[in-house]
């Protein structure tokens, strides 16, 4: 006999020393005794009368709370050119190094963001990211926000690496897609007061003579609104 | 030290004792305050200071209180805080840092905020960002919050002082350190400050800036104070040294961060200085390379190719699998296996013939100039058990038996012999065959550090840039002349008298290959004088190839090859029965054999058909097999029948030997799995049923250790040819002087625009007697040699008659390929195109 059995021998002998429990709850009456064998369902009885709190995701989706750590996304001028100048702060802050930036410059044949420097790789590795947010603190041009979309997972680990395209916001009403100039007589800087409300001629003249398919042309937006 | 000190003892150094933050510490007399609290760890915030540079005190961020004895002794505190980078130290001063004097504190941060002031908030988008000083220093020594309210100070930027070069004046905190770089060590003033008080500025000429309304000068006007187009050599050492982000580099500006970066120590591969850099590399990809501190070699500075040329290794050209060449007849990937088989029988069908063909005739080997001294001991191994032949000659360029005798009995196997030390404290340097700012950058500078303290001569055919900043004295020469201009150096002459000082030094250049009886008389005249001479080559590999013996007369460690007991040392050493005895043909000759139909195999390592004068296009195609280890996809390779790839300098490690013969070891920056031309070679040996052992850095280096340098005995005997006279006349047949300009189009300096924009432009030079006679038409002149000729715009030089120079291999002037001869050899100078 080992000794593992003799000591479930010995619990065993113990239980039967032991005294019994006894409840000190009021003893039930009469028809609660009737009731008792499914007095346990009355919770689940009360509940059918009561609001539902599950979410029926993903068949119906609400959204998060407003300032949810949500899906980052790069963010762009009113005219369309991003506001990411690629200056790296991101990744520096970040603790789970999930971000990975490579910057270059802006040409005039080639102008992404106002001024001299802009991020032409960005990525963003979801596997990593633990939504923290110091990124967001980092970034010294806005261009960095999170979204509200907590819809992270996929199939594959390339996948969950985000890119610059993924990233991006998307091309409002209004806006062009860059690269194209900067508005006539203004600086970078006047992009970061915010002084830049809209695209003008000269940047939709530009981009019509250097990329007449771009779809964020006004007028091949006005063809695809026809076509539905 | 006192006055009756003997001369013969270490001199003595004249100490005083201060103490700073209450800490005594003893320097010698003169150092500065600032040197002195570094010497005890205390660290006082400094832009202009640099320990290369003469003091400025221009910055004023170094304030500390100081109290000094006045005559009568008694120490009294100077009513300002002073800058400790301007004043030296002395006997019972006390220097109060920011540590410890509330007063030198609150200077310094005031002189932080007035420096501020002007200086942009634009660190996400400056390079400079996260390894800045005035970044650092501002939070470590400056006020948290500031006063200034006002607009700031803006200029036009960036402003593009070269190709390579970019400034912007907004970030610039004055404390010209690059201006005093550039006159101090580069001699190149192409920049100086500019304008007064808030509008001071660092810039070119530039008479907008000035304001020089109706005085404009005729033409461009990016000439600098001197009249001179912004040009150095040495332009990328201000952008290290410039302590915020004013000055940058076009090619790494906006690529990294320096978190990014990892930092591998190495040595340069592109001259034989051996100039120790940092290369900084992200994800395998090099972003940058940087001048390492190496205070005996290249001190803190490297030339602009050391620093920007690196882009060649990773262009799209770069061959990572074997190529074997096919039925069809072009080259298509293949395995490792498939390809050393494929090599190994067609080395094996040229040693001992394919059954049908009754008499191989051998293979040789070209290694190339600019392999390690492992690689060159490799090249050789092999070359003399696997190939049984001396055919090895690492000298494609010009060369001669009489060089390889001088190599032999006075270079290899002598250790350090000069060194840079040496040069910097010789009272007198002749140059002959070499041009120190062109093919020696790091010597050019150390040359120059000793300016007013040294006579410089140089044998050239007129004094070039370099030399005129050396403030050299031209022993006019046409090229192939210098053994006679040796011999000229005698007597009472002011060159022989400079020589016979003590520490004087020769320097001979690879060119002096050239000129018949060069060597022979450089001998003569260190004899002579009693001055010590140095070699030195313009390539890397050069000295460690000498030393590994991949000459083919020379065997590891200067020993000849027809010495018999050279042979068996080395023979006895390798485990080998017995060394091929007959000495090898050189590099040239190889080639003329070779095109000619007398050799069966070839073996190239990275030699560029282009730079050599000899045909060897013909050569390969005429050669049965061609074996091609290269990093890049060469011209060799179109006659290649097997390819291997090999690694470039970042991703080996190796040694390169420098002209001092100073080991320059490194490791491998970036590992990948390309493998170094010795371990490659190694198993192909392996293929061919030889054991090589030269699989690893460290078997070589055991080997070459163990073999030594040779005996008096068994090296070759000092050269003894006649020198040769030339008879340079103006006319229309002219002498050819030629050699590489630093930046020129060479292979190693391909995929880089921004630094090539800082090359020269290619000129001929005549002196203006042979011009007249040659007769120009609108300034142009055309070279001509009886395989081609050069179209080059003429520049009248005031140099020796009857010669025309060109550089090698700049932009349209691409003599060894156009022209097909070497300088020193005749051409056709006729005007006009």
């Amino acid at each position: 006999m080992t000794e593992s059995d003799d000591v479930w021998k010995v619990n065993r002998e113990r239980e039967g020393q032991a005294e019994r429990f006894v409840s000190n709850l009021p003893e039930p009456g009469p028809v609660g005794k009737v009731f008792a064998p499914v007095a346990g369902f009355g919770v689940t009885i009360r509940n059918f009368f009561k609001p539902t709190v599950t979410e029926q995701y993903p068949e119906k989706r609400d959204t998060a709370m407003p300032r949810y750590h949500g899906r980052h996304q790069l963010n762009r001028y009113e005219d369309g050119l991003e506001k990411c100048i690629g200056c790296e702060l991101c990744a520096w802050a970040c603790p789970a190094d999930a971000i990975y930036v490579e910057a270059d410059s802006n040409t005039p044949d080639a102008q992404y963001s106002p001024g001299e420097r802009y991020g032409r790789v960005y990525q963003i590795n979801y596997l990593r990211c633990i939504f923290c947010g110091l990124c967001i603190e980092a970034c010294p041009t806005r261009a960095l926000t999170m979204t509200n979309d907590f819809e992270l997972a996929g199939p594959t680990r390339e996948g969950l690496i985000y890119e610059k395209q993924d990233l991006l916001a998307p091309l409002e009403d209004g806006m062009l897609a860059a690269p194209h100039p900067m508005v006539p007589g203004t600086k970078d800087d006047d992009y970061y007061k915010g002084d830049v409300t809209q695209v003008v001629d000269e940047q939709v003249e530009w981009v019509r003579e250097h990329r007449p398919e771009e779809p964020t042309l006004p007028e091949n937006r006005k063809a695809e609104a026809a076509r539905g | 030290m006192t006055s009756t000190a003997d001369k013969a003892t270490t001199e003595a150094v004249e100490t005083v004792t201060l103490t700073i933050d209450s800490r005594e510490v003893t320097v010698p007399k003169g150092t500065l305050i600032i040197r002195a609290a570094e010497q005890v760890g205390i660290d006082i915030p400094r832009f202009c200071d640099h320990p290369l540079l003469k003091p400025a005190g221009a910055c004023r961020q170094c304030l500390v209180d100081v109290a000094a004895p006045d005559r009568e002794g008694n120490v009294r505190p100077f009513p300002k805080p002073q800058a400790s980078c301007t004043m030296t130290a002395m006997d019972g001063m006390v220097v109060n840092t920011q540590h410890s004097s509330e007063s030198a504190k609150k200077a310094q941060e005031g002189v932080m905020e007035l420096l501020l002031i002007n200086h942009p908030l634009d660190c996400p988008v400056c390079d400079k960002g996260g390894e800045c000083p005035l970044q650092n220093q501002a939070m470590s020594s400056g006020r948290t919050e500031t006063r200034f309210i006002d607009v700031k100070r803006v200029f036009e930027k960036p402003l593009a002082l070269s190709s390579e070069i970019l400034l912007d004046r907004e970030r610039c905190v004055l404390c010209q350190r690059c201006t005093r770089f550039s006159k101090e060590i580069a001699g190149d003033a192409f920049i100086d400050l500019q304008n007064r008080g808030a509008m001071q500025q660092i810039g070119t000429f530039n008479e907008d800036v000035l304001n020089f309304d109706g005085y404009e000068p005729i033409g461009v006007a990016a000439e600098d104070e001197s009249g001179r187009a912004f040009s150095s050599y040495f332009s990328g050492n201000t952008v290290q040294i410039c302590p915020v982000g004013a000055l940058t580099s076009a090619s790494y500006r906006f690529r990294s961060r320096p978190f990014d970066l990892v930092s591998s120590a190495g040595i340069s591969e592109h001259d034989s200085s051996g100039a120790a850099i940092r290369t900084d590399h992200r994800r395998g990809k090099i972003l940058r390379r940087l001048a390492d501190n190496d205070p005996v070699v290249n001190e803190e500075w490297v030339t602009d190719k050391d620093r920007f040329a690196f882009t060649w290794q990773n262009l799209s050209d770069r061959i990572t699998r074997p190529l074997v060449r096919g039925e069809d007849g072009e080259l298509h990937e293949a395995s490792w296996p498939e390809a050393l088989a494929a090599a190994a029988k067609g080395l094996r069908t040229a040693l001992d013939g394919d059954g049908e063909d009754a008499t191989p005739q051998g293979a040789a080997v070209l290694p190339g100039g600019r392999v390690t001294m492992e690689d060159a001991y490799a090249y050789q191994k092999f070359a003399r058990l696997v190939l049984r032949t001396n055919d090895v000659d690492i000298r494609t360029r010009v060369a001669s038996d009489e060089e390889q005798d001088f190599l032999g009995s006075s270079v290899a196997g002598t250790g350090m012999g000069v060194t840079f030390t040496d040069l910097e404290k010789a009272p007198a340097v002749l140059l002959a065959g070499f041009e120190p700012e062109d093919e020696g950058g790091v010597v050019f500078l150390r040359l120059r550090k000793s300016l007013g303290r040294q006579r410089v001569f140089t044998i050239a055919p007129y004094l070039s840039r370099g030399a005129e900043k050396l403030d050299a004295t031209l022993l006019a020469t046409a090229p192939g002349g210098e053994g006679k201009a040796f011999a000229a150096v005698k007597g009472s002459t002011d060159a022989a008298e400079a020589l016979k000082q003590d520490g004087a030094v020769i320097i001979v250049g690879e060119r002096l290959a050239g000129a018949p009886g060069a060597f022979t008389q450089a001998l003569a005249l260190a004899k002579r004088t009693g001055a010590k001479l140095a070699w030195i080559p313009r390539r890397a590999g050069e000295r460690g190839a000498v030393e590994a013996g991949a000459l083919p007369a020379l065997l590891p460690g200067g020993r000849s090859v027809t010495e018999a007991s050279a042979r068996d040392a080395v023979a006895q050493a390798w485990g080998a029965d017995a060394l091929p005895e007959q000495a090898g043909r050189s590099a040239s000759a190889i080639i003329a054999d070779a095109a000619a139909g007398k050799i069966d195999a070839l073996v190239v390592g990275g030699v560029t058909p282009s730079d050599l004068s000899d045909d060897l296009t013909a050569a390969l195609e005429a050669t049965g097999f061609v074996l091609s280890l290269e990093v890049r996809r060469s011209e060799v390779a179109d006659y290649a029948d097997v390819v291997l790839p090999v690694a470039p300098p970042s991703e080996k490690s190796g040694t390169f030997v420098n002209w001092e013969g100073r080991l320059r070891g490194f490791a491998t920056a970036i590992k990948t799995d390309a493998m170094s031309d010795h371990r490659v070679l190694d198993i192909l040996a392996r293929e061919l049923g030889v054991h090589l052992g030269t699989g690893a850095v460290a078997e070589i280096s055991q080997q070459l250790g163990s073999l030594g340098a040779a005996t008096k005995a068994e090296r070759p005997a000092a050269p003894k040819v006649d020198a040769a006279k030339v008879d340079a006349k103006a006319g229309s047949e002219l002498v050819l002087a030629s050699w590489h300009l630093l930046v020129d189009e060479g292979a190693l300096q391909d995929g880089e625009p921004y630094l090539a924009g800082t090359g020269r432009t290619a000129v001929a030079r005549l002196s203006r007697k042979t011009a007249d006679a040659v007769g120009l038409k609108d300034g142009l002149v055309t070279i001509s040699s009886g395989t081609g000729s050069l179209e080059l715009p003429v520049v009248i030089t005031d140099m020796i008659d009857g010669v025309v120079w060109v550089p090698a291999k700049s932009p349209g002037s691409w003599v060894a390929q156009e022209l097909g001869v070497e300088p020193g050899a005749r051409v056709t100078v006729k005007g006009g195109v």
